[in-house]
């Protein structure tokens, strides 16, 4: 029987003076991950943008869990958001969407 | 056992107080427990007493590092003379592979780290690691090196630190990665250093150990020997009689 894949929500924290939309995030985030890794490694990841919010400076995604080592060296290989410079820090990882918010909200 | 992270290359503009306040907070909330503040080698008393002022708000422990870049082995043993008893860190910048293969060997070594991009220029090979093997040096890495480069360059890189850290592994000589950071911005959390290391082709335990066991290892050693109460290894003063 084919094994389901498991995933792992990440919560990720912007550090910038503008912050872009979410297009742009979401191109930045798939261009590191294809600069490391290239396209194939990039498709290995199963990456999806589930929440932005360009105002609070933070972001959820969705990746396949044998991926986060080389989600967390993309995201930390990301130095420029549109000409701006930008770090981007790992706060949460959770198995659920549920669990990662309650954390967060915990913080 | 909670592990203590380390980033033992932190290098703020130390003529700037504020930058230097805020990058040890900024490593101090990404949950480093040591980080080692890079100084001239002339740094005055006051220099290193307002880094430790900096810290002292914070839950984060601040070792002194110099770095060296000596231009011949003379050189290098002459100033490691002057600092080693000034700092708890000690790194050589070899840009010799005469300057490389002292600091290799010399026991008052801590860190060998090559900066040059250029391959024939970084001098971590099989010899290295054999004579670093028989000293108390280990392999430094930094992980900023890696975010200001791209394309072809990083390609190289990385090349250069796979290969430096295979040579390592077989010679067990300790890697330390650190960040070798001058800006906030390119400061990144303990787990991102061990994320980028799996670039290279450390395994997640290495990598681990390369950002808290290793540099913590040195920092502990190096502590002790600057310890007034220290005589030799092994051996220390633990009071004194009224007639010594």
């Amino acid at each position: 029987m084919l094994k389901r894949n498991k995933r792992r929500y990440v919560a990720l924290e912007l550090e910038c003076d503008n912050t872009p939309g979410l297009e742009v995030f979401s191109d930045s985030l798939w261009t590191a991950i294809s600069k490391l890794y290239g396209e194939y490694g990039a498709s290995k990841t199963g990456l999806a943008v589930i929440e932005y919010n360009p105002d609070k400076k933070i972001a959820i995604v969705r990746v396949h869990a044998n991926a986060i080592w080389m989600i967390r060296a993309a995201i930390a290989s990301m130095t420029r958001l549109t000409d701006n410079p930008v770090a981007t820090h790992v706060t949460r990882i959770s198995g659920t969407l549920k669990s990662l918010r309650t954390k967060l909200q915990n913080r | 056992m909670k592990r203590e992270f380390c980033d033992l290359h932190l290098r703020p503009k130390l003529e700037d107080p504020n930058q230097t306040e805020r990058i040890i907070l900024k490593a101090s909330e990404m949950g480093y427990r040591l980080v080692a503040i890079t100084f001239p080698i002339n740094a005055t008393e006051e220099q290193i007493e307002n880094v430790r002022r900096a810290c002292e708000g914070t839950d984060i422990e601040c070792a002194t590092r110099v770095d060296l870049t000596p231009r011949t082995p003379e050189q290098l043993k002459n100033t490691l003379r002057r600092v080693r008893r000034k700092f708890e860190i000690v790194s050589v910048l070899s840009e010799t592979k005469n300057v490389a293969r002292q600091a290799a060997k010399d026991r008052r070594v801590d860190l060998l780290n090559f900066p040059s991009l250029d391959y024939h220029r970084r001098f971590f090979d099989i010899a290295e690691a054999e004579l670093a093997s028989t000293g108390l040096a280990a392999l430094e890495i930094d992980i900023a090196s890696l975010l200001v480069h791209q394309g072809p360059t990083r390609i190289r890189l990385l090349s250069m630190f796979r290969r430096e850290t295979a040579t390592a592994r077989v010679f067990h000589v300790p890697t330390v990665v650190s960040s070798g950071t001058t800006d906030e911005i390119l400061l990144r959390e303990p787990l991102a250093h061990v994320a980028m290391a799996s670039l290279f082709d450390l395994s997640v335990e290495e990598a681990v150990n390369a950002v808290t066991r290793n540099p913590l290892h040195i920092y502990n050693r190096n502590k002790t020997k600057l310890d007034s109460k220290f005589i030799a290894p092994g051996i220390r003063i633990i009071g004194k009689s009224k007639d010594c």
